[in-house]
């Protein structure tokens, strides 16, 4: 009898493109296991939960797990700390190293103790064995090499054998950041630094005509000044030093005319007449032949949408040689910014050494590698001494990439019935990633400024095998008969756009979830079950019903109260995740409430995972209510918080988070699973309040005037 | 240049230096004190809160010669790990924050607030946060966690 072959295991992605055992775990004889593993923290909680994986995975108490920052000089390549990857990537090649060195340690200490493997037993790290005999980790490490590679075979313990998997442990780095012991960039001083600041046009695209020096040279600490093409700027013994040589130097500069931006007011227009690059995303074809009535045609915007981050973005650099620079960042891929330094240095990328070190939280490709090379170019000047830059918030918020603006249309062919027949999905948006290391020109700032400058990259949109750039989550979940998506990425590029969280998939669920409800309104359905009777994962039906169940869908109607509801898959291989969004109000929309659902499959830190939705919802409704990178013809105008408002305090919604823990599946990343569903669930609660459907974000005062006048 | 004199965390400080420089420039400066972050320079973030006398303020917006002889607390100041301030530790206990940059200036916020309300309402607690801006919306964990320092100083 032949049984079924089993899948040839392999290894996980990180773990098959860094197979080196001990390039992620060592120990050390004062009895702490180092993991070292290629994604960062940002705020995401990632250090925790690896530790919490490698604990459970070797036995030892986590206190003994310690984290080592990733860098260049030896930990393994895990590319960028992006798309919800960071348990899903790092977190299973970490489980499986460890399992297989727990089983190589066991052998080990089978050997010495001169017993069996099974009669061993693991506890916080010490073997021992029959008539007490003991070794451990730490004694065995200096004998057991793990300079090997890893392989496929090794298993890892069953959910039911974990104690700290799928339990809340404390974030580690939570203590360091209450008692402000210094953890950030911003608060590192390496011996005998120095501070750089760097020039930029207030005008997009202006050059640097002239540059009178004199102001800047009689400011006290000045060091020197740097100048290279259209790249400028100081460096200075104290901060406060190169801040105001920086603002002698602006003075004593003038610009050219800069390039023309497009008519903020007219977003859809201005995508939709740029040259374009076409691509068919996916195309389904009806099986049967249902009749087509009539066609319903729906338009959605979403803005430009900046990171604003916390912290303006910083870097460290020093040159320790003619030819060879260290380098300090918060960038959220260290090998990715070493491969453009390197060719913006037209250096080996063996020179230069990059190394993490937290920032505040990015949302995405920010302006963190651009400061690296600023810091890296200043530090030129600073005779061996390190060279920390950091931007202006204005700078921060003007000149690091932004979300990219989309439009994006919808067809429905309905049948007598109003069933969907034929669905054809269009978007027309820059390309949503434009991060550096992956291209054979540097993508980075000061490149495109250097008097040898490099082209200005032109965004580009990862593949759909990777969850796609603007066409993520365009592809319905659902069982339409047919369909046929459409992505147009823009080859102009006036305003800088790159990854920022979710990448399309805020807009195109905003956008599929914001049609449905008003198909189903038209029918006279629950936009519930209309939802469900369209799916066919047990999964997704779970969360919409958890959501739904939880809120109490749908609650009575109120007056001056809405309810609405918005579901996604992220990049329909990711976390699952519906919404119902309670709001307030006829002229300002108050978000009262969100009630979440949500699936990551095993939740290795649940209230980490909540944390993240939780966080991923707040933002998502400061993005619908308040976030607009604004501009004239001539410059990005949203430059300080005054001009760019967030989500206040006082304007937080109440978030209730249902997890449904599935221990047994693999962990899929919580971060931007809540930002599509809960764009759509607003609008549509807007509707359900008052009855107007609001197709182009922010929803503001304004924008709900424009749509009721469209509407009467 | 004239020496201006305050209290810094409860110590007699010095500073020589130009009076018009900020104090957020003089703490992170000369006086190596990290806690308190800048994020805008504009007195629009909060991340750079301190408690000047009473009232938190900040940092990047008040001159130097302002808090001559006054009282400041940094967040330095508010606690340590051996002795935390009931505000760390119900924001360790809540897991109140997410990448923790705007953190510091929002403990002082809440603490200038504990110091005129010890029992503050929900409503009060956002009131008193609404100047202090946070990114990665971990606004009603850092609710919560002020709400039960709160009341554990009260049952103290």
């Amino acid at each position: 009898m032949t049984t079924p072959s089993p899948t040839a295991p392999s290894l996980p992605v990180s773990l098959a493109a860094n197979p080196v055992l001990s390039s992620w775990v060592r120990f050390s004889p004062e009895g702490h296991v180092m993991i070292s593993p290629g994604k960062v923290e940002i705020g995401q909680g990632i250090v925790t939960a690896l530790a919490q994986i490698a604990a459970d995975e070797l036995d030892v108490e986590i206190g003994r797990v310690i984290t080592i920052r990733a860098s260049t000089a030896g930990s393994p390549n895990e590319g960028v700390t992006s798309g919800s990857l960071s348990v899903q990537q790092s977190g299973r090649a970490v489980r499986h190293a460890c399992a297989e060195i727990r089983q190589i340690f066991l052998t080990a200490a089978a050997d010495r103790l001169g017993v069996g493997i099974d009669a061993l037993e693991i506890k916080d790290g010490i073997f021992s064995g029959p008539g007490n005999v003991q070794t451990s980790y730490w004694e065995l490490a200096e004998d057991v090499s793990l300079d090997r590679d890893a392989t496929p075979g090794a298993t890892p313990k069953s959910s039911t054998q974990r104690a700290l998997a799928g339990t809340s442990v404390q974030r580690v780095d939570i203590p360091d950041k209450v008692f402000a012991r210094a953890r950030f960039i911003h608060d590192q001083a390496l011996p005998a630094m120095l501070h750089g600041r760097v020039l930029r046009p207030e005008i997009s695209a202006a050059k640097l005509a002239s540059l009178k020096e004199d102001g800047a040279r009689g400011v006290a600490g000045l060091v020197a000044i740097v100048r290279n093409g259209n790249f400028a700027g100081v460096v200075s013994e104290t901060e406060d030093g190169a801040v105001a040589a920086l603002g002698a130097l602006r003075k004593g500069t003038t610009w050219t005319s800069g390039e023309s931006l497009p008519d903020e007011d007219q977003l859809a227009s201005f995508l939709k007449a740029q040259p374009s690059e076409p691509t068919v995303i996916d195309r389904k074809t009806a099986t049967s032949t249902a009749e087509k009535k009539r066609t319903i045609r729906r338009q959605y915007t979403r803005p430009y949408i900046a990171h604003a981050s916390i912290a303006p973005s910083s870097a460290m650099a020093q040159w320790t040689g003619e030819d060879r620079v260290h380098v300090w960042t918060h960038s959220q891929g260290v090998y990715l910014l070493r491969a453009d330094l390197a060719l913006v240095l037209k250096l080996p990328v063996e020179n230069i050494t990059v190394e993490h070190m937290e920032g505040a939280g990015c949302y995405g490709h920010n302006a963190a590698d651009d400061v690296a090379l600023d810091a890296v170019l200043l530090a030129k000047a600073a005779a061996g001494r390190p060279v920390r830059v950091q931007w202006s918030r204005g700078d921060e918020m003007t000149h690091a990439p932004f979300g990219a603006a989309m439009a994006i249309e919808i067809e429905a062919d309905l049948d007598a019935e109003g069933e969907i027949v034929d669905w054809r999905h269009s978007i027309w948006s820059n390309g949503h990633a434009a991060r550096p290391g992956r291209a054979a020109s540097p993508a980075l700032l000061a490149g495109t400024e250097l008097a040898n400058p490099f082209p200005r990259t032109i965004s580009t949109n990862p593949p759909q095998a990777n969850g796609g750039g603007a066409d993520r989550n365009s592809v319905p979940l659902y069982d339409f008969p047919a369909w046929q998506i459409e992505s147009h990425r823009l080859l102009t590029m006036p305003i800088r756009t790159s990854a920022l969280r979710t990448l399309g998939a805020q807009g195109n669920v905003f956008a599929i979830e914001s049609f449905l409800d008003e198909l189903a309104a038209e029918r006279g359905e629950d936009p519930v079950s209309f939802r469900l009777r369209h799916l066919r994962d047990e999964r997704a039906k779970d969360v919409i019903r958890a959501a739904a169940k939880r809120a109490n869908w749908k609650p009575d109607k109120k007056s001056g109260i809405g309810y609405g509801f918005g579901f996604a898959r992220y990049k329909n291989t990711g976390a699952y995740c519906a919404v119902v969004a309670e709001i307030e109000g006829a002229e300002d929309i108050r978000v009262q409430r969100l009630t979440i659902a949500v699936d990551v499959g095993e939740a290795i830190n649940p209230d980490g995972v909540i944390n993240q939705i939780e966080g991923g919802a707040i933002q998502a409704t400061s993005w619908v209510l308040k976030e607009r990178v604004r501009f004239d013809r001539q410059r990005i105008t949203s430059n300080t918080w005054a001009d760019y408002p967030i989500l206040r305090f006082s304007e937080v919604p109440d978030v209730r988070v249902e997890l449904i823990q599935r221990s047994d599946s693999d962990p899929l990343g919580a971060g931007e699973a809540a930002h599509g569903p809960v764009t759509a669930a607003i609008a549509n609660a807007v509707f359900d309040a008052l009855g107007v459907r609001i197709r182009n974000l922010p929803i503001t005062r304004d924008s709900l005037i424009a749509a009721m006048e469209l509407t009467s | 240049m004239p020496i201006v004199r305050f209290r810094l965390n409860g110590v007699e400080t010095d500073v020589d230096a130009d009076p018009d420089s900020s104090l957020l420039s003089i703490l992170r400066g000369p006086l190596q004190m990290t806690g308190p972050h800048f994020g805008c320079g504009a007195n629009e973030c909060g991340a750079c809160n301190v408690i000047v006398g009473d009232h938190a303020v900040a940092a990047c917006d008040t001159p130097l010669w302002s808090v001559a002889d006054k009282d400041i607390t940094t967040i330095e100041g508010l606690g340590s790990p051996q002795a935390p301030h009931p505000l760390q530790r119900a924001f360790i206990a809540g897991q109140a924050l997410q990448c923790g940059y705007c953190v510091s200036g929002i403990l002082m916020s809440a603490a200038a607030l504990l110091k005129r309300n010890p029992a503050p309402t929900p409503e009060d607690v956002k009131a008193a946060l609404d100047r202090n801006l946070c990114r990665c919306g971990s606004h009603n964990r850092m609710v919560r966690a002020v709400l039960s320092a709160a009341a554990e100083l009260a049952a103290q």
